[in-house]
């Protein structure tokens, strides 16, 4: 066989066999990341041929027959949102119990703690830069948390199962908006959810913001946190949010060279918007409809220089009629 | 020679009237906006921005009101430029203001049933009413509605060079104002133009 092999190389091009080489490094590549991947999903799908979908099918051990039932909507992970998440490399066992794994679930699991944020990303230097102690202070202190205890969480935003970063992807800013905005929308625009927390009647948000002008414009483009949360310079994302009457409703803290949008999402999207003419490139130029755009800074001083001479002109005049006046 | 000729008819009195305090308000608010310290401004942003908006939508009905009274009316023939010598005139006027005035020299072009402004009067009126205003009456309407505005406009935001023409084409108006307001001293006492506008008699000279 070797001998055979020998004899064959011999004939074929060099070039030939540099190819063959490379595309066989390539696939085993390929095949080893397909692996990586694929060992994680292949142990998941243990749990999403169930959960991943809206039925799951088991043998009734009693009567021999195949069942088949709809899965409760709340425990549904869609496979599709989990594979794109920020926690799609876990196992669910690495979060949840082990004893899953059996069928029909214990009931005594459903009792079963979950993890919070912090009790994974608090305290680790992997995680450090991203402040989640400090976020943890915000969330503290917003209203969603002072207002509703205990049995408002993280997971009441941020969907372990579903939930990825976007403000510090390439997405696009309205691509961005729009995602955050889903979040509050989730419960916000959905009185079922709504009054899991609550039993008042939840607010029509396109009513309440009747006085906006432009109402479609600044949905699509700012997100909501940045009137109805409190900003904080030193955390990506502000989650201290405030109670309505501490939203922001005048244009001019955003629609003015010191906006407070600075001070947020655009911030991290136009970091060169501190300095006067940058300010010009990052804000104005960029996809959101913001901001303040006859402040120019050139604009303002040439008027004024402008406005200088006209009235400069008219007081030598006036002066001169003056002085030359008949007597 | 001294005496009143009835130029003003009362249409155009109210329009001018209407027109000023428009203007004027339009300019307060403008400047405020543009100028003033976000924390401590001159009127607040919001009244300002309402201000502004109200008179700008009631300039825009008064504007229609002087341009079909302009052309159904015989006020449209003092805005009919000639030019055939044109800055000649012009030149003749602007002499007259830098330098004759002040040596009491009579107007180049005294006012007439005929000719109610001066070449350099009728020159910037043209560009003011039939220029200026208008630019700054579309692009004022494209602010209050900002999804017509092209959203690119060669490598830059439609709106952002809306909002440019706009804001300069303002500065020019509020210079004409001043200037304007300046001129009207200038008659046979110091308040008779304005008397003018209320009476609609012109005094010569």
């Amino acid at each position: 066989m070797i001998l055979l092999f020998k004899r064959w190389t011999r004939n074929v091009p060099a070039p030939f066999m540099l190819l063959v080489f490379i595309v066989m490094t390539m696939s085993l590549n390929i095949k080893a990341q397909n692996n990586k991947k694929a060992e994680n999903a292949a142990f998941n799908e243990k749990c999403l041929k169930c959960h991943g979908q809206s039925k799951y099918r088991y043998i009734n051990p009693e009567s021999g027959s195949e069942v088949t039932k709809r899965m409760y909507i709340e425990t549904i992970i869609p496979r599709d949102l989990f594979a794109e998440s920020n926690h799609k490399n876990f196992k669910c066992t690495d979060c949840h119990s082990a004893e899953y794994d059996t069928f029909p679930h214990p009931g005594r699991l459903r009792m079963e703690s979950k993890y919070a944020c912090i009790d994974c990303h608090g305290g680790d230097e992997a995680y450090a830069k991203f402040k989640f102690e400090e976020i943890e202070a915000e969330f503290q202190a917003s209203v969603h948390s002072t207002k509703h205890s205990d049995d408002f969480n993280c997971w009441m935003c941020h969907n372990p199962h579903t939930y990825k970063i976007n403000a510090r992807s390439d997405e696009k800013i309205k691509d961005i908006v729009a995602y955050d905005n889903a979040i509050c929308l989730n419960c916000h625009a959905d009185i079922t959810k709504y009054q899991m927390l609550t039993d008042k009647v939840n607010p029509n948000i396109l009513k309440k913001h009747e006085w906006l002008p432009n109402q479609a414009l600044h949905f699509k483009n700012v997100r909501c946190i940045e009137c109805h949360a409190r900003t904080n310079d030193s955390i990506l994302v502000a989650h201290n949010i405030q109670p309505k009457s501490k939203a922001v409703r005048r244009c001019v803290e955003c629609h003015s060279t010191n906006s407070i949008l600075m001070a947020s999402l655009y911030k991290y999207k136009v970091q060169e918007g501190r300095s006067k003419s940058g300010f010009y490139n990052g804000v104005i130029m960029n996809e959101g409809y913001v901001i303040g755009a006859n402040r120019n800074y050139y604009l303002g001083i040439l008027s004024l220089v402008m406005f200088g001479f006209v009235a400069l002109g008219i007081s030598i005049h006036a002066a001169l009629r003056i002085i030359k006046r008949k007597k | 020679m001294s005496g009143k000729i009835y130029l003003y008819p009362m249409w155009i009195r109210l329009w001018h009237a209407l027109n000023a305090i428009l203007i004027i308000l339009l300019i307060i608010s403008g400047v405020s906006m543009q100028y003033t310290n976000p924390a401590n401004p001159f009127i607040r942003f919001d009244i300002a921005v309402t201000m502004h908006n109200i008179s700008g939508m009631i300039l825009t009905a008064n504007y229609m009101i002087f341009l079909i009274g302009t052309f159904i009316t015989p006020n449209g023939k003092y805005y009919k430029l000639t030019l055939k010598g044109l800055i000649a005139r012009l030149m003749k006027q602007f002499t007259y203001y830098t330098f004759g005035i002040f040596k009491h020299e009579k107007p180049p072009f005294p006012v007439t049933k005929e000719s109610k402004f001066n070449p350099l009067q009728q020159f910037t009126y043209v560009i003011a009413m039939f220029m200026l205003v208008p630019v700054v009456i579309i692009t004022g309407w494209a602010l209050l509605y900002p999804e017509v505005v092209l959203t690119k406009f060669l490598s830059g935001s439609g709106l952002r060079v809306n909002d440019f023409i706009h804001v300069i084409i303002g500065f020019f108006v509020s210079f004409f104002m001043l200037v304007h307001i300046y001129f009207c001293t200038i008659g046979a006492t110091f308040v008779s133009n304005f008397k003018s506008m209320i009476t609609g008699f012109h005094e010569s000279h």
